[in-house]
């Protein structure tokens, strides 16, 4: 990889790394337990596993609420605003560039952190895939008191999101070694600080309309 | 509020105190759950104390020779003479005319009537046999005065002696005063088949000890039905006389941390009328506990438990469908083993030996046919509403599929159901293959010169023909076996709660619910699609991931290379 100026930028705040990582936790454990209530396999035993699960959800519920918040007051939501403009760059980088060492297409910058595809990926994710399936979880919890007849619907639901999370995960997990280095993404996520390539200037359809909110360090 | 919300709560707490604690909230407080306080306070004060020492009556004074001669009715005439009303009471419930009071009179549903079960099949022509379970004296035929106030026993649901015995084959009787030649005043006992002697009561004593039943009472029948210790229901043998916790919380002594619980207890009885199911008859129409009804039966678990008895609330959100006893009662026969099948079509063989079980349980008797025992029996679970479905001699029957004589009516759909365990007892039972009946045999010799009963002559023809005509049922002439099911509700030897069914017992692919269709339990069901389309997402996530870091690898190693 062609050594270029690096530059320190910081790209997230501590309330976001903070929910970042709960929520990683959160969706770990929920796996695993959630997994074990769907019959793969024994850890807990049935009766701790759904009650860790239920726990763990509510967890989440009760996190999302403020990452909701966070995101509607900081204006942050801004940097998931879908795009398609270099989408296809971004993809023939991941596909091709990445293995001749060609540089990212999109440059993290504090005003546009997220590439095309992390926009696309993550507004999924935040606005449709996360609300799926903390609302099936929260009716599958209160099952008794909605007086529904029968679970298969929401339970299938449920157990076909959780797969969707999973494939996320893994794909997720193995693009923070994308960075500069192995673990140049993952560093970031804890100290808020990612070391980006100095050169280009962020253009006028990346950039977020007003991130002032955002803390600075 | 469900407890997990308590426990996010707490977590988040902790954690926006930077104290990274997640409450795990497996805290349990069972020893203080709602239904176990209610339950408490609903058994807290005891019977009624008695008024009347019975001992100190005049009237139940008999002289010693003149009991010799008593057979039973002696007594009761002398219980009438204060309880007035007891032989009218006792006259009206199922325990004096063995008929359901509230079907049809016209289906003649009762051992009294035409219902038939898998065991000894049927009453009619065998009384003087079956009715050493009647509360009675003398119903040796159909021609027993029902309305005979001095006929009743009181004697075998009131005495406290424990030596009070009816002779099994002598319609309710007890063994008569037979004097021993060698020992003048002394009795040499009548010996039954079965080696055991029986002797006269003394009368005297066991009047004068009367009480409220307690379990060993009802059990003298209850604990033997079907001919034998524990053959019959599975849940009720003589281990309940005098039980630990372990065996039955309710009824285990205090010693053991049980409560002592008499049947009456939860059977509560109003006017000689004991509670529970008859027949086709929930126990109770309404489940409801002593708080919103304080004047009903203690019969369900509600009564005292109520419907939400656990500290978990997922438990107690199993409740509106699933009984306490499946969960509660792991499995029945706990400590004596039960008859599980019973094949008449194969009694008869005279050369056949028994081979004993490991149990110590015969396979084989020649008068009743091949047998299969069990201890520490998982039930089956059915859908019940607390009605059982009946057969009688007169009930049209399908041959080609088991025919299930008593069992449970309910489904998934029936708001009133749950799922409940059942002791189900099967076998091949004689029936009429023409007309599509069952058949009654007539099974136990009226005397030396009976011709017909199965028991002397090993005759089926002779003896089905006598049986369906004594009852008054058609009988085409032909027999045949066909394969029969007989349900019990599993309900009595309810385990501590450290023995409960655990979770995954049910909550996986092959548990104990396996069985049951129509409605999605988490752990034991899935689309098939799903699932594998989601393990072949995840596996194809995996394998990408895989093969994109090493090309990532392999391209760097060569770029720097």
């Amino acid at each position: 990889m062609t050594q270029l100026n690096m530059k320190r930028i910081y790209l997230y705040s501590k309330f976001e790394r903070f929910w970042h990582w709960v929520q990683a936790v959160l969706i770990t454990l929920l796996l695993v337990t959630g997994f074990e209530v769907h019959g793969v396999y024994t850890l807990f035993g049935f009766e701790r596993t759904v009650d860790l699960h239920a726990t763990f959800g509510i967890s989440w519920v009760i996190l999302y609420v403020f990452i909701a918040f966070w995101l509607v007051t900081t204006g942050e939501w801004k940097q998931y605003i879908p795009t398609t403009k270099r989408l296809l760059e971004v993809m023939r980088y991941y596909a091709f560039g990445i293995f001749r060492g060609q540089p990212h297409p999109v440059q993290k910058k504090r005003e546009a952190k997220h590439n095309p595809l992390q926009r696309l990926t993550y507004l999924g994710l935040a606005s449709v895939l996360i609300p799926i399936m903390l609302g099936t979880g929260l009716v599958y919890y209160y099952y008794n008191e909605l007086t529904m007849n029968d679970l298969g619907l929401v339970a299938n639901l449920h157990v076909a999101g959780a797969f969707l999370i999973l494939m996320f995960y893994v794909v997720h997990v193995y693009m923070t070694t994308t960075g500069h280095s192995l673990t140049a993404h993952i560093q970031a996520m804890f100290t808020g600080w990612e070391e980006v390539e100095d050169e280009s200037q962020v253009e006028d359809w990346e950039r977020a309309d007003k991130v002032d909110n955002v803390t600075s360090p | 509020m469900k407890q997990q919300w308590i426990h996010a709560g707490n977590a988040w707490c902790a954690l926006l105190t930077l104290v990274v604690l997640l409450s795990p909230g497996l805290v349990r407080a069972d020893e203080n759950a709602p239904g176990r306080l209610m339950a408490r306070q609903a058994t807290m004060t005891s019977h009624a104390p008695i008024t009347a020492d019975h001992s100190k009556f005049e009237e139940l004074k008999f002289d010693p020779v003149e009991q010799r001669s008593f057979k039973g009715p002696e007594v009761t005439r002398a219980c009438l003479g204060c309880h007035n009303q007891a032989s009218i009471q006792f006259h009206k419930t199922i325990h004096w005319t063995w008929r359901d009071p509230i079907s049809d009179p016209e289906r003649k549903i009762g051992k009294g009537g035409l219902t038939v079960n898998n065991f000894c099949v049927a009453v009619p022509s065998n009384e003087t046999r079956c009715t050493s379970c009647h509360a009675g004296y003398g119903w040796k035929d159909k021609d027993f005065d029902f309305n005979n106030p001095e006929t009743v026993d009181c004697l075998v649901c009131h005495e406290q002696t424990g030596e009070y015995d009816k002779f099994p084959t002598m319609a309710g009787y007890p063994a008569p005063w037979i004097e021993d030649p060698e020992n003048p005043g002394r009795q040499l006992g009548k010996e039954f088949s079965s080696g055991k002697v029986f002797y006269a009561p003394n009368w005297s004593e066991v009047a004068q000890s009367v009480g409220r039943p307690d379990r060993t009472n009802c059990g003298t029948c209850h604990f033997y039905g079907g001919g034998g210790d524990a053959v019959k229901h599975g849940d009720l043998d003589s281990s309940l006389s005098n039980p630990d916790k372990h065996l039955d919380v309710h009824m285990g002594d205090k010693d053991s941390g049980g409560q002592e619980f008499a049947c009456i207890r939860c059977h509560t009885t109003k006017a000689h009328d004991i509670a529970g199911r008859i027949y086709s008859n929930p126990a109770v129409m309404e489940r409801k506990s002593l708080v919103e009804n304080d004047l009903q039966p203690k019969i369900m678990c509600e009564s005292c438990h109520t419907d939400s008895p656990h500290a978990a609330q997922k438990m107690n959100d199993h409740t509106d469908r699933v009984a306490c006893q499946s969960c509660h009662i792991p499995t029945f026969a706990r400590v004596k083993p039960t008859k599980m099948w019973w094949d008449w079509s194969k009694a008869g063989d005279k050369d056949r030996e028994p081979v004993l079980d490991e149990n110590g349980k015969p396979d084989y008797v020649k008068k009743k046919g091949e047998f299969v025992w069990a201890k520490d029996v998982v039930p089956e679970y059915h859908w019940f509403n607390g009605a059982m479905t009946t057969t009688t001699a007169e009930d049209r029957i399908d041959p080609t599929a088991e025919v299930l004589l008593q069992w449970p009516i309910g489904g998934r759909n029936d708001p009133n159901s749950r799922i409940m365990p059942f002791k189900v007892h099967r076998g091949k039972t004689p029936y009429d293959p023409v007309n599509n009946t069952m058949a009654l045999p007539h099974l136990f010799p009226t005397g030396k010169d009976d011709t017909t009963a199965y028991w002397k002559n090993f005759d089926w023809r002779k003896s089905l023909e006598h049986g369906m005509s004594y009852a008054g049922v058609p009988f085409s002439g032909e027999y045949d076996f066909v394969e029969t099911a007989f349900a019990y509700p599993t309900t009595h030897m309810v385990a501590p709660k450290d023995n409960v069914v655990q979770c995954e017992e049910c909550h996986s692919r092959n548990g104990r619910l396996a069985n049951l269709a129509g409605f999605y339990m988490p752990g034991r069901d899935r689309v098939q699609a799903i699932d594998y389309l989601g393990w072949a997402g995840v596996a194809g996530s995996v394998i990408a991931v895989f093969i994109h870091g090493l090309l990532r690898m392999l391209a760097r190693t060569r770029r720097e290379g």
